[in-house]
Protein backbone atom coordinates (compact mmCIF):
# COMPACT_ATOMS: atom_id res chain seq x y z
CA UNK A 1 0.00 0.00 0.00
CA UNK A 2 0.99 3.59 -0.42
CA UNK A 3 0.40 6.80 0.51
CA UNK A 4 -0.16 8.16 -2.82
CA UNK A 5 -3.00 7.86 -5.28
CA UNK A 6 -2.26 6.32 -8.62
CA UNK A 7 -1.51 7.98 -11.15
CA UNK A 8 -3.36 7.51 -14.71
CA UNK A 9 -0.98 5.94 -16.51
CA UNK A 10 -0.57 8.00 -19.90
CA UNK A 11 0.39 5.01 -22.33
CA UNK A 12 -2.18 2.35 -21.68
CA UNK A 13 -6.03 3.16 -23.20
CA UNK A 14 -8.76 5.19 -21.52
CA UNK A 15 -10.88 3.13 -19.42
CA UNK A 16 -14.02 4.69 -20.60
CA UNK A 17 -14.27 7.64 -22.95
CA UNK A 18 -18.08 9.40 -23.20
CA UNK A 19 -18.69 11.15 -26.01
CA UNK A 20 -21.86 13.55 -27.11
CA UNK A 21 -23.94 11.14 -25.19
CA UNK A 22 -27.71 11.98 -25.06
CA UNK A 23 -30.94 10.34 -23.09
CA UNK A 24 -34.01 11.33 -24.14
CA UNK A 25 -37.20 10.54 -22.57
CA UNK A 26 -40.84 10.29 -23.97
CA UNK A 27 -41.57 12.64 -27.20
CA UNK A 28 -43.36 15.28 -28.76
CA UNK A 29 -44.21 17.78 -26.23
CA UNK A 30 -43.47 15.73 -23.04
CA UNK A 31 -39.76 15.42 -24.53
CA UNK A 32 -37.66 15.34 -21.70
CA UNK A 33 -33.47 15.67 -22.41
CA UNK A 34 -32.35 14.07 -19.31
CA UNK A 35 -28.52 13.81 -20.49
CA UNK A 36 -27.80 16.44 -23.15
CA UNK A 37 -24.55 15.93 -25.16
CA UNK A 38 -22.06 15.01 -22.36
CA UNK A 39 -18.60 14.01 -22.68
CA UNK A 40 -15.89 12.76 -20.34
CA UNK A 41 -12.84 10.08 -20.51
CA UNK A 42 -11.54 8.27 -17.87
CA UNK A 43 -8.00 7.22 -17.32
CA UNK A 44 -7.23 3.80 -16.26
CA UNK A 45 -7.19 4.32 -12.25
CA UNK A 46 -8.57 7.33 -12.37
CA UNK A 47 -11.53 8.14 -10.21
CA UNK A 48 -14.36 10.44 -11.46
CA UNK A 49 -16.93 12.21 -10.06
CA UNK A 50 -20.13 13.52 -11.02
CA UNK A 51 -21.73 15.81 -9.17
CA UNK A 52 -25.20 18.15 -9.49
CA UNK A 53 -28.64 18.44 -7.69
CA UNK A 54 -31.21 15.89 -8.19
CA UNK A 55 -32.59 15.92 -11.90
CA UNK A 56 -29.70 17.00 -13.12
CA UNK A 57 -29.14 14.04 -15.19
CA UNK A 58 -25.92 12.32 -13.23
CA UNK A 59 -27.52 8.96 -12.04
CA UNK A 60 -29.25 8.94 -15.86
CA UNK A 61 -25.54 9.04 -17.25
CA UNK A 62 -24.49 6.09 -14.74
CA UNK A 63 -27.41 4.08 -15.71
CA UNK A 64 -26.92 4.42 -19.24
CA UNK A 65 -23.33 3.46 -18.95
CA UNK A 66 -24.31 0.03 -17.25
CA UNK A 67 -26.29 -0.69 -19.97
CA UNK A 68 -29.79 -0.05 -17.53
CA UNK A 69 -31.21 2.14 -20.72
CA UNK A 70 -30.01 1.26 -24.13
CA UNK A 71 -31.87 3.57 -25.74
CA UNK A 72 -29.26 6.42 -25.79
CA UNK A 73 -27.32 8.63 -28.81
CA UNK A 74 -23.65 9.23 -29.17
CA UNK A 75 -20.79 6.59 -27.98
CA UNK A 76 -19.41 4.29 -25.39
CA UNK A 77 -16.30 3.42 -25.81
CA UNK A 78 -14.64 1.22 -23.04
CA UNK A 79 -10.71 0.85 -23.18
CA UNK A 80 -10.92 2.34 -26.91
CA UNK A 81 -13.76 -0.55 -28.28
CA UNK A 82 -16.95 0.58 -28.76
CA UNK A 83 -19.50 -1.16 -26.42
CA UNK A 84 -22.99 -1.74 -28.01
CA UNK A 85 -26.13 -0.74 -27.17
CA UNK A 86 -27.20 -3.46 -25.83
CA UNK A 87 -24.31 -5.02 -23.41
CA UNK A 88 -22.75 -8.10 -23.86
CA UNK A 89 -21.76 -10.34 -21.16
CA UNK A 90 -18.05 -9.36 -21.40
CA UNK A 91 -19.20 -6.16 -21.06
CA UNK A 92 -20.56 -6.86 -17.50
CA UNK A 93 -17.86 -8.87 -16.40
CA UNK A 94 -14.98 -6.08 -16.79
CA UNK A 95 -18.15 -2.88 -15.34
CA UNK A 96 -20.25 -3.15 -12.19
CA UNK A 97 -22.52 -1.35 -10.66
CA UNK A 98 -22.60 -0.36 -6.98
CA UNK A 99 -26.12 1.24 -5.92
CA UNK A 100 -27.40 3.86 -3.36
CA UNK A 101 -29.36 1.93 -0.97
CA UNK A 102 -27.93 -1.04 0.32
CA UNK A 103 -31.59 -1.80 1.66
CA UNK A 104 -33.24 -2.42 -1.49
CA UNK A 105 -30.43 -3.73 -3.39
CA UNK A 106 -29.97 -7.31 -2.18
CA UNK A 107 -32.49 -9.97 -2.58
CA UNK A 108 -33.83 -9.91 0.69
CA UNK A 109 -34.05 -14.03 0.44
CA UNK A 110 -30.92 -14.81 -0.56
CA UNK A 111 -28.01 -15.82 1.69
CA UNK A 112 -24.70 -13.55 1.39
CA UNK A 113 -22.95 -16.80 0.26
CA UNK A 114 -25.71 -16.80 -2.78
CA UNK A 115 -25.70 -13.44 -3.73
CA UNK A 116 -22.24 -13.83 -4.38
CA UNK A 117 -22.12 -17.41 -6.15
CA UNK A 118 -24.60 -16.25 -8.89
CA UNK A 119 -22.32 -13.76 -10.50
CA UNK A 120 -19.63 -16.28 -10.57
CA UNK A 121 -21.66 -18.68 -11.55
CA UNK A 122 -23.01 -16.74 -14.71
CA UNK A 123 -19.52 -15.86 -15.61
CA UNK A 124 -18.18 -19.12 -15.64
CA UNK A 125 -15.60 -18.53 -12.91
CA UNK A 126 -13.32 -21.37 -11.48
CA UNK A 127 -13.06 -21.55 -7.01
CA UNK A 128 -15.90 -20.43 -5.85
CA UNK A 129 -16.07 -21.23 -2.47
CA UNK A 130 -12.56 -19.87 -2.04
CA UNK A 131 -13.13 -16.60 -3.95
CA UNK A 132 -16.38 -16.19 -1.70
CA UNK A 133 -14.49 -16.22 1.61
CA UNK A 134 -11.73 -14.21 -0.22
CA UNK A 135 -13.61 -11.21 -1.14
CA UNK A 136 -15.90 -11.28 1.90
CA UNK A 137 -12.74 -10.82 3.70
CA UNK A 138 -11.64 -7.98 1.37
CA UNK A 139 -14.68 -6.08 2.16
CA UNK A 140 -13.89 -6.56 5.76
CA UNK A 141 -16.88 -9.32 6.68
CA UNK A 142 -14.94 -12.51 7.08
CA UNK A 143 -16.36 -15.94 5.51
CA UNK A 144 -18.56 -16.30 8.95
CA UNK A 145 -20.89 -13.74 6.97
CA UNK A 146 -21.39 -16.33 4.20
CA UNK A 147 -24.72 -17.70 6.20
CA UNK A 148 -26.32 -14.26 6.62
CA UNK A 149 -29.96 -12.81 5.08
CA UNK A 150 -29.58 -9.32 4.63
CA UNK A 151 -32.60 -8.66 7.46
CA UNK A 152 -29.42 -9.90 9.28
CA UNK A 153 -27.17 -7.36 8.44
CA UNK A 154 -26.92 -3.78 9.12
CA UNK A 155 -26.55 -1.07 6.31
CA UNK A 156 -22.53 -0.35 6.31
CA UNK A 157 -22.29 -4.57 6.30
CA UNK A 158 -25.21 -5.06 3.36
CA UNK A 159 -23.00 -2.03 1.19
CA UNK A 160 -19.60 -4.44 1.84
CA UNK A 161 -21.98 -7.18 0.60
CA UNK A 162 -23.12 -4.95 -2.39
CA UNK A 163 -19.38 -4.01 -3.22
CA UNK A 164 -18.37 -7.76 -2.62
CA UNK A 165 -20.96 -8.67 -5.29
CA UNK A 166 -19.66 -6.01 -8.05
CA UNK A 167 -16.14 -6.96 -7.07
CA UNK A 168 -16.25 -11.04 -6.94
CA UNK A 169 -15.76 -10.90 -10.85
CA UNK A 170 -12.94 -8.93 -11.06
CA UNK A 171 -14.72 -5.86 -12.52
CA UNK A 172 -11.73 -2.90 -13.57
CA UNK A 173 -14.36 -0.15 -13.79
CA UNK A 174 -17.08 0.18 -10.63
CA UNK A 175 -20.11 2.59 -11.07
CA UNK A 176 -20.99 3.86 -8.25
CA UNK A 177 -24.16 5.59 -7.68
CA UNK A 178 -24.26 7.27 -4.08
CA UNK A 179 -22.79 4.65 -2.27
CA UNK A 180 -23.07 6.52 0.91
CA UNK A 181 -25.63 8.98 0.68
CA UNK A 182 -28.40 6.28 2.65
CA UNK A 183 -25.51 5.37 5.75
CA UNK A 184 -24.76 7.15 8.86
CA UNK A 185 -21.63 9.07 8.85
CA UNK A 186 -19.57 6.57 10.80
CA UNK A 187 -20.70 4.25 8.34
CA UNK A 188 -20.04 6.10 5.53
CA UNK A 189 -16.71 6.50 6.54
CA UNK A 190 -16.32 2.77 6.89
CA UNK A 191 -17.23 2.69 3.29
CA UNK A 192 -15.40 4.92 1.77
CA UNK A 193 -11.99 3.87 3.40
CA UNK A 194 -12.98 0.82 2.03
CA UNK A 195 -13.46 2.14 -1.15
CA UNK A 196 -9.97 3.99 -1.31
CA UNK A 197 -7.96 0.58 -0.04
CA UNK A 198 -10.08 -1.84 -2.53
CA UNK A 199 -8.93 1.15 -5.67
CA UNK A 200 -5.31 0.90 -4.22
CA UNK A 201 -5.24 -2.65 -3.80
CA UNK A 202 -7.15 -4.35 -7.00
CA UNK A 203 -6.05 -1.10 -9.29
CA UNK A 204 -9.84 -0.42 -10.12
CA UNK A 205 -11.17 2.80 -12.00
CA UNK A 206 -14.10 3.98 -10.56
CA UNK A 207 -16.64 6.54 -11.59
CA UNK A 208 -18.67 8.08 -8.87
CA UNK A 209 -22.20 10.00 -8.63
CA UNK A 210 -23.02 11.71 -5.54
CA UNK A 211 -24.54 15.09 -4.77
CA UNK A 212 -22.33 15.50 -1.80
CA UNK A 213 -19.35 17.66 -2.42
CA UNK A 214 -17.25 16.38 0.35
CA UNK A 215 -17.61 12.68 -0.15
CA UNK A 216 -16.61 13.18 -4.36
CA UNK A 217 -13.65 15.33 -3.18
CA UNK A 218 -12.20 12.55 -0.84
CA UNK A 219 -12.58 10.05 -3.36
CA UNK A 220 -12.20 11.63 -6.35
CA UNK A 221 -9.14 13.08 -8.29
CA UNK A 222 -11.38 14.86 -11.02
CA UNK A 223 -14.92 16.06 -11.10
CA UNK A 224 -17.40 17.62 -13.09
CA UNK A 225 -20.51 19.73 -12.28
CA UNK A 226 -23.70 18.67 -14.03
CA UNK A 227 -26.97 20.78 -14.37
CA UNK A 228 -29.75 20.25 -16.79
CA UNK A 229 -28.40 17.17 -18.19
CA UNK A 230 -24.94 19.09 -19.36
CA UNK A 231 -21.52 19.13 -18.08
CA UNK A 232 -21.36 22.52 -17.02
CA UNK A 233 -17.37 22.09 -15.80
CA UNK A 234 -14.56 19.64 -14.70
CA UNK A 235 -12.82 20.50 -11.90
CA UNK A 236 -9.76 18.45 -10.67
CA UNK A 237 -10.64 17.82 -6.22
CA UNK A 238 -8.16 20.59 -5.40
CA UNK A 239 -10.44 22.72 -7.21
CA UNK A 240 -12.79 22.09 -5.84
CA UNK A 241 -11.39 22.42 -2.17
CA UNK A 242 -9.77 25.77 -2.97
CA UNK A 243 -13.46 26.88 -4.15
CA UNK A 244 -12.13 27.85 -7.67
CA UNK A 245 -14.96 27.58 -10.23
CA UNK A 246 -16.08 29.11 -13.30
CA UNK A 247 -19.50 29.02 -13.81
CA UNK A 248 -21.67 30.81 -11.11
CA UNK A 249 -24.03 27.78 -11.14
CA UNK A 250 -20.78 25.72 -9.85
CA UNK A 251 -19.83 28.26 -7.39
CA UNK A 252 -23.37 28.92 -5.96
CA UNK A 253 -23.25 24.94 -5.18
CA UNK A 254 -19.71 25.00 -3.98
CA UNK A 255 -20.72 27.93 -1.46
CA UNK A 256 -24.37 25.79 -0.51
CA UNK A 257 -22.12 22.88 0.39
CA UNK A 258 -20.51 24.19 3.00
CA UNK A 259 -22.77 24.85 5.27
CA UNK A 260 -25.61 27.57 6.24
CA UNK A 261 -24.58 31.06 5.66
CA UNK A 262 -27.67 32.98 5.88
CA UNK A 263 -28.67 34.81 2.06
CA UNK A 264 -28.05 38.58 2.93
CA UNK B 1 -32.03 34.25 29.42
CA UNK B 2 -35.76 34.37 30.38
CA UNK B 3 -37.38 31.17 32.02
CA UNK B 4 -36.83 28.25 29.50
CA UNK B 5 -39.56 27.41 26.72
CA UNK B 6 -39.45 23.56 27.87
CA UNK B 7 -37.71 21.94 30.07
CA UNK B 8 -37.32 18.39 29.96
CA UNK B 9 -35.59 16.56 32.84
CA UNK B 10 -34.43 12.95 33.20
CA UNK B 11 -36.98 12.05 30.28
CA UNK B 12 -37.22 8.06 28.96
CA UNK B 13 -39.14 6.62 26.78
CA UNK B 14 -39.65 2.45 26.65
CA UNK B 15 -40.49 0.14 24.59
CA UNK B 16 -42.69 -2.64 26.34
CA UNK B 17 -42.20 -5.92 24.25
CA UNK B 18 -43.04 -9.71 25.39
CA UNK B 19 -40.04 -10.75 26.17
CA UNK B 20 -38.03 -8.07 26.73
CA UNK B 21 -37.96 -4.24 26.87
CA UNK B 22 -36.03 -1.38 24.54
CA UNK B 23 -35.35 1.95 26.59
CA UNK B 24 -35.05 4.04 23.04
CA UNK B 25 -34.05 7.45 25.03
CA UNK B 26 -32.63 6.91 28.70
CA UNK B 27 -33.11 10.07 30.94
CA UNK B 28 -32.29 12.63 28.92
CA UNK B 29 -32.37 16.36 30.77
CA UNK B 30 -32.48 19.27 28.56
CA UNK B 31 -34.35 22.51 28.30
CA UNK B 32 -35.24 24.83 24.93
CA UNK B 33 -35.64 28.74 25.09
CA UNK B 34 -35.91 30.94 22.21
CA UNK B 35 -33.39 29.77 20.93
CA UNK B 36 -32.25 27.61 17.91
CA UNK B 37 -31.21 24.05 19.75
CA UNK B 38 -29.85 21.14 17.16
CA UNK B 39 -30.35 17.95 17.73
CA UNK B 40 -27.34 15.28 16.23
CA UNK B 41 -26.96 11.39 16.66
CA UNK B 42 -27.08 8.78 14.35
CA UNK B 43 -29.65 6.69 13.24
CA UNK B 44 -31.22 5.01 15.96
CA UNK B 45 -29.77 7.41 18.77
CA UNK B 46 -33.17 8.20 19.69
CA UNK B 47 -33.66 12.12 18.44
CA UNK B 48 -36.85 11.54 16.73
CA UNK B 49 -37.96 10.16 19.19
CA UNK B 50 -37.13 12.73 21.36
CA UNK B 51 -38.87 15.12 19.08
CA UNK B 52 -42.25 13.83 18.99
CA UNK B 53 -42.09 12.35 22.72
CA UNK B 54 -42.40 16.29 23.26
CA UNK B 55 -45.87 16.38 21.27
CA UNK B 56 -46.86 12.73 22.53
CA UNK B 57 -46.74 11.74 19.43
CA UNK B 58 -45.08 8.27 20.26
CA UNK B 59 -46.26 5.11 19.13
CA UNK B 60 -49.22 3.18 21.39
CA UNK B 61 -45.98 0.75 22.38
CA UNK B 62 -44.21 3.11 23.95
CA UNK B 63 -43.99 4.58 27.76
CA UNK B 64 -43.43 7.48 28.78
CA UNK B 65 -41.65 8.57 32.06
CA UNK B 66 -39.82 11.85 33.24
CA UNK B 67 -39.07 13.46 36.29
CA UNK B 68 -40.49 16.73 34.66
CA UNK B 69 -41.81 17.27 31.20
CA UNK B 70 -42.98 21.19 30.62
CA UNK B 71 -43.75 23.10 27.91
CA UNK B 72 -44.53 26.64 29.38
CA UNK B 73 -45.65 26.14 32.19
CA UNK B 74 -47.43 23.25 31.17
CA UNK B 75 -47.22 19.74 32.12
CA UNK B 76 -47.21 17.81 29.24
CA UNK B 77 -47.23 14.45 30.80
CA UNK B 78 -50.15 15.16 32.88
CA UNK B 79 -51.50 16.81 30.25
CA UNK B 80 -54.86 15.03 28.62
CA UNK B 81 -55.29 14.13 24.96
CA UNK B 82 -57.58 17.00 24.53
CA UNK B 83 -55.47 19.61 25.74
CA UNK B 84 -52.64 17.75 23.89
CA UNK B 85 -54.56 18.29 20.84
CA UNK B 86 -54.96 22.44 21.55
CA UNK B 87 -51.08 22.28 21.67
CA UNK B 88 -49.94 19.93 18.92
CA UNK B 89 -49.78 22.57 15.94
CA UNK B 90 -51.06 25.81 18.26
CA UNK B 91 -48.18 26.39 20.37
CA UNK B 92 -46.08 23.58 19.48
CA UNK B 93 -45.65 22.32 15.80
CA UNK B 94 -43.53 20.25 13.93
CA UNK B 95 -41.73 19.89 10.72
CA UNK B 96 -41.18 16.58 9.08
CA UNK B 97 -38.50 15.18 6.47
CA UNK B 98 -40.31 15.11 3.39
CA UNK B 99 -42.79 17.03 2.19
CA UNK B 100 -44.32 14.71 -0.11
CA UNK B 101 -45.72 12.04 2.56
CA UNK B 102 -46.93 14.67 5.18
CA UNK B 103 -48.83 16.90 3.21
CA UNK B 104 -52.07 15.49 1.86
CA UNK B 105 -52.14 14.31 -1.47
CA UNK B 106 -55.70 14.97 -2.20
CA UNK B 107 -56.24 18.63 -1.04
CA UNK B 108 -54.92 21.72 -2.37
CA UNK B 109 -51.96 23.40 -0.91
CA UNK B 110 -53.67 26.72 -0.11
CA UNK B 111 -57.00 24.78 1.47
CA UNK B 112 -54.21 22.83 3.78
CA UNK B 113 -52.55 26.03 5.53
CA UNK B 114 -55.96 27.31 5.72
CA UNK B 115 -57.19 24.92 7.85
CA UNK B 116 -53.89 24.77 9.73
CA UNK B 117 -55.28 28.19 10.35
CA UNK B 118 -58.69 27.77 11.18
CA UNK B 119 -58.59 24.99 13.46
CA UNK B 120 -56.82 27.25 15.89
CA UNK B 121 -58.33 30.33 15.49
CA UNK B 122 -62.30 31.36 14.72
CA UNK B 123 -61.84 33.30 11.86
CA UNK B 124 -63.74 33.45 8.53
CA UNK B 125 -62.35 31.85 5.26
CA UNK B 126 -61.83 34.79 3.75
CA UNK B 127 -59.47 36.03 6.34
CA UNK B 128 -57.81 32.94 6.85
CA UNK B 129 -57.10 32.69 2.69
CA UNK B 130 -55.55 36.46 3.23
CA UNK B 131 -53.46 35.13 5.93
CA UNK B 132 -52.50 31.95 4.13
CA UNK B 133 -51.86 34.25 0.68
CA UNK B 134 -49.76 36.15 2.98
CA UNK B 135 -47.69 33.29 4.48
CA UNK B 136 -46.99 31.72 1.69
CA UNK B 137 -45.15 35.05 0.25
CA UNK B 138 -43.50 34.92 3.94
CA UNK B 139 -42.13 31.51 2.52
CA UNK B 140 -40.49 33.50 -0.52
CA UNK B 141 -43.18 31.55 -2.54
CA UNK B 142 -42.99 33.73 -6.00
CA UNK B 143 -46.99 33.64 -7.02
CA UNK B 144 -48.92 32.75 -4.10
CA UNK B 145 -52.39 33.21 -6.00
CA UNK B 146 -50.92 30.32 -8.08
CA UNK B 147 -49.43 28.24 -5.73
CA UNK B 148 -52.80 28.36 -3.42
CA UNK B 149 -54.68 26.12 -6.02
CA UNK B 150 -52.10 23.53 -6.66
CA UNK B 151 -52.08 19.85 -5.48
CA UNK B 152 -49.15 18.58 -3.40
CA UNK B 153 -47.68 16.46 -6.48
CA UNK B 154 -47.65 19.85 -8.63
CA UNK B 155 -44.95 21.07 -6.37
CA UNK B 156 -41.39 20.80 -6.05
CA UNK B 157 -39.56 19.04 -3.36
CA UNK B 158 -38.24 22.53 -1.78
CA UNK B 159 -41.59 24.35 -2.55
CA UNK B 160 -43.12 21.55 -0.56
CA UNK B 161 -41.20 21.86 2.33
CA UNK B 162 -41.75 25.80 2.24
CA UNK B 163 -45.03 25.12 2.44
CA UNK B 164 -44.94 22.58 5.34
CA UNK B 165 -42.88 25.62 7.01
CA UNK B 166 -46.13 27.87 5.86
CA UNK B 167 -48.34 25.45 7.62
CA UNK B 168 -46.89 24.95 10.43
CA UNK B 169 -45.57 28.48 11.24
CA UNK B 170 -49.54 29.77 10.75
CA UNK B 171 -50.66 29.37 14.26
CA UNK B 172 -47.63 31.29 15.20
CA UNK B 173 -46.36 28.54 17.31
CA UNK B 174 -43.90 28.99 20.10
CA UNK B 175 -41.70 26.23 19.53
CA UNK B 176 -41.42 24.39 16.38
CA UNK B 177 -39.93 20.85 16.17
CA UNK B 178 -37.87 20.29 12.99
CA UNK B 179 -37.27 16.61 12.03
CA UNK B 180 -34.54 16.52 9.41
CA UNK B 181 -36.50 19.77 7.39
CA UNK B 182 -33.96 19.64 5.02
CA UNK B 183 -32.53 16.40 4.45
CA UNK B 184 -34.42 15.46 1.17
CA UNK B 185 -33.73 18.88 -0.52
CA UNK B 186 -30.81 19.71 -2.96
CA UNK B 187 -28.04 21.93 -1.43
CA UNK B 188 -29.04 25.01 -2.75
CA UNK B 189 -32.58 24.76 -2.33
CA UNK B 190 -31.35 23.57 1.40
CA UNK B 191 -29.89 27.04 2.25
CA UNK B 192 -33.31 29.35 0.79
CA UNK B 193 -35.77 26.79 3.17
CA UNK B 194 -33.17 27.27 5.96
CA UNK B 195 -32.84 31.34 5.91
CA UNK B 196 -36.47 31.23 5.55
CA UNK B 197 -36.72 29.13 8.79
CA UNK B 198 -34.35 31.47 10.66
CA UNK B 199 -35.76 34.13 9.56
CA UNK B 200 -38.76 33.22 10.83
CA UNK B 201 -37.92 31.90 13.81
CA UNK B 202 -36.05 34.53 14.82
CA UNK B 203 -38.29 37.13 14.31
CA UNK B 204 -41.26 35.47 15.78
CA UNK B 205 -39.10 34.93 18.74
CA UNK B 206 -39.73 30.77 18.59
CA UNK B 207 -37.80 28.07 19.93
CA UNK B 208 -36.34 25.55 17.13
CA UNK B 209 -35.57 21.79 17.94
CA UNK B 210 -33.76 21.26 14.76
CA UNK B 211 -33.33 17.73 14.60
CA UNK B 212 -30.56 16.47 12.22
CA UNK B 213 -27.51 14.50 11.27
CA UNK B 214 -25.64 16.92 9.63
CA UNK B 215 -23.17 17.76 12.28
CA UNK B 216 -21.82 20.88 9.92
CA UNK B 217 -25.09 22.06 9.27
CA UNK B 218 -26.06 22.19 12.63
CA UNK B 219 -22.98 23.85 13.79
CA UNK B 220 -23.76 26.76 11.18
CA UNK B 221 -27.03 26.58 12.13
CA UNK B 222 -28.32 26.58 15.87
CA UNK B 223 -27.42 27.90 18.47
CA UNK B 224 -26.67 25.15 20.88
CA UNK B 225 -26.27 21.75 20.11
CA UNK B 226 -26.93 18.32 21.98
CA UNK B 227 -25.25 15.41 20.89
CA UNK B 228 -26.95 12.14 21.29
CA UNK B 229 -25.73 8.44 21.07
CA UNK B 230 -27.94 5.57 22.21
CA UNK B 231 -30.78 7.39 23.92
CA UNK B 232 -28.17 9.35 26.17
CA UNK B 233 -27.45 12.92 25.12
CA UNK B 234 -23.26 12.82 24.60
CA UNK B 235 -22.99 16.47 24.87
CA UNK B 236 -24.43 20.07 25.29
CA UNK B 237 -22.19 22.82 23.99
CA UNK B 238 -22.77 25.97 22.50
CA UNK B 239 -23.12 25.32 18.21
CA UNK B 240 -20.19 28.07 17.50
CA UNK B 241 -17.97 25.98 20.09
CA UNK B 242 -18.44 22.60 18.26
CA UNK B 243 -15.45 22.09 16.19
CA UNK B 244 -13.94 22.35 19.72
CA UNK B 245 -15.76 19.64 21.42
CA UNK B 246 -14.51 17.53 24.23
CA UNK B 247 -16.33 14.41 24.30
CA UNK B 248 -14.82 11.56 22.74
CA UNK B 249 -17.84 11.08 20.36
CA UNK B 250 -18.73 13.97 18.87
CA UNK B 251 -14.54 14.48 18.36
CA UNK B 252 -15.00 10.52 16.61
CA UNK B 253 -18.28 12.26 14.46
CA UNK B 254 -16.56 14.91 13.65
CA UNK B 255 -13.59 13.61 12.28
CA UNK B 256 -15.20 10.68 10.62
CA UNK B 257 -16.77 13.45 8.23
CA UNK B 258 -14.79 14.32 4.88
CA UNK B 259 -14.28 17.99 4.67
CA UNK B 260 -13.86 19.95 1.64
CA UNK B 261 -10.98 22.16 4.28
CA UNK B 262 -8.83 19.74 4.67
CA UNK B 263 -7.93 16.31 2.93
CA UNK B 264 -7.20 13.47 4.17
CA UNK B 265 -5.90 9.88 2.61
CA UNK B 266 -8.19 7.53 5.58
CA UNK B 267 -11.41 8.91 7.59
CA UNK B 268 -11.24 7.90 10.78
CA UNK B 269 -13.97 5.27 11.54
CA UNK B 270 -15.64 5.93 15.36
CA UNK B 271 -14.75 3.61 17.80
CA UNK B 272 -17.61 3.18 21.03
CA UNK B 273 -16.12 3.37 24.29
CA UNK B 274 -19.55 1.16 26.70
CA UNK B 275 -19.05 3.86 28.96
CA UNK B 276 -20.50 6.29 27.21
CA UNK B 277 -24.12 4.24 27.24
CA UNK B 278 -24.34 5.45 31.11
CA UNK B 279 -21.89 8.25 31.26
CA UNK B 280 -22.77 12.18 32.35
CA UNK B 281 -23.97 15.01 29.70
CA UNK B 282 -20.86 16.52 29.09
CA UNK B 283 -22.09 20.16 29.57
CA UNK B 284 -19.52 22.57 27.64
CA UNK B 285 -18.83 25.65 27.02
CA UNK B 286 -20.18 29.56 28.43
CA UNK B 287 -23.78 29.09 29.06
CA UNK B 288 -26.12 31.83 27.84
Amino acid sequence: MSAVDPAPAANRPAALTVSHLSVVFGRGRSMLKAVDDVSFTLGHGEAFGLIGESGCGKSTVLRALAGLNSEYGGTISFQDREVPHKRDKAFFRRVQMVFQDPYSSLHPRKMVQNVLAEPLKIHGFDRPQERIDEILTAVGLGPSFRYRFPHELSGGQRQRVAIARALIIEPELLLLDEPTSALDVSVQAEILNLLKQLRRDRDLTYLMVSHDLAVVTHLCERVAMMSEGRILEEMSAADVRAGRAHEPYTREFLEASVGYRPIA
Amino acid sequence: MDKPLLEVEDLSVTFKGAHRSVQAVRGISFSVGREKVGIVGESGSGKSLTGRTILKLTPKAATISARKLSFDGIDLLAASERQMRSIRGNRISMILQDPKFSLNPLMRVGEQITEAYRLHHKVGGKEAEAKALAMLEAVKIRDPARVFKLFPHEVSGGMGQRIMIAMMLIPEPDLIIADEPTSALDVTIRRQVLSILDELVTRRGAGLIFISHDLNLVADFCDRVLVMYAGRIMEDIPARELHNARHPYTRALLDSLPRLDRQADMLQVPSRDPAWLDGPTLQSGSRT
